[in-house]
């Protein structure tokens, strides 16, 4: 079966997973709540979206 | 080349894709607002519109096409009689899609969509040009 030649050092492994971070989602301020929502997306704190919309939020 | 391949296939056959449309369909005109994936809210929104271009021609024909695609004989009639004069002075844009985040399960994007609900008076309309003029 292949094997690998070499054993890969440290630095080749912490190179390659350089670009392996995560962003972080990108979110907007609710206008109603001043709540973090998701851009483009009716507020799931209030359920409101452009200050009505109203999605059934249980108090 | 995906030239002149608009339109999603949702991961269904065509006649298992044609029959889901005419159910959501038949649902959103019945209820006036439904939540489903944002995909199919997008592809739903074409036919939607289509049946209410249908309801405002309201010819005998108009109305068979009509029967021909909405399951329920009912809200055909409810479209005919009751939403297309609600739309008489719109031209287009009967529906809104509201995205309404990912779904517990499978994380898909839901959204919520639904028919324009009839405007009350014309209080409405000089509100938003005055707040676009600040």
């Amino acid at each position: 079966m292949a094997n690998p030649t070499h054993r890969h050092s440290r630095t080749r492994r912490g190179k390659r997973r350089s670009h392996d971070a995560l962003k972080a989602p990108t979110t907007s301020i609710c206008p109603q709540c001043n709540e973090p929502k998701l851009p483009h997306h009716a507020c799931l704190n209030c359920g409101t979206y452009k200050g009505k919309e109203v999605l059934p939020i249980a108090e | 080349m995906r030239h002149r391949k608009a339109g999603r296939k949702l991961g269904r056959t065509s006649s298992h894709r044609k029959a889901m449309l005419r159910n959501l369909v038949t649902s959103l005109l019945r209820h006036e607002k439904i939540i489903t994936t944002d995909a199919k809210a997008k592809e739903l929104r074409s036919v939607a519109e289509k049946m209410i271009t249908l309801g405002k021609r309201g010819s005998l024909h108009a109305r068979r096409q009509a029967l021909s695609y909405i399951m329920d004989r009912n809200v055909t009639e409810k479209v005919f009689v009751e939403l297309s004069p609600r739309y008489s002075e719109r031209e287009g844009g009967y529906t809104r899609i509201i995205k309404t985040g990912n779904r517990v399960g499978d994380n898909a994007p839901l959204s919520i969509i639904e028919m324009i609900p009839e405007i009350k008076k014309e209080s409405k309309k000089p509100k938003k040009k005055a707040a676009k003029k600040k």
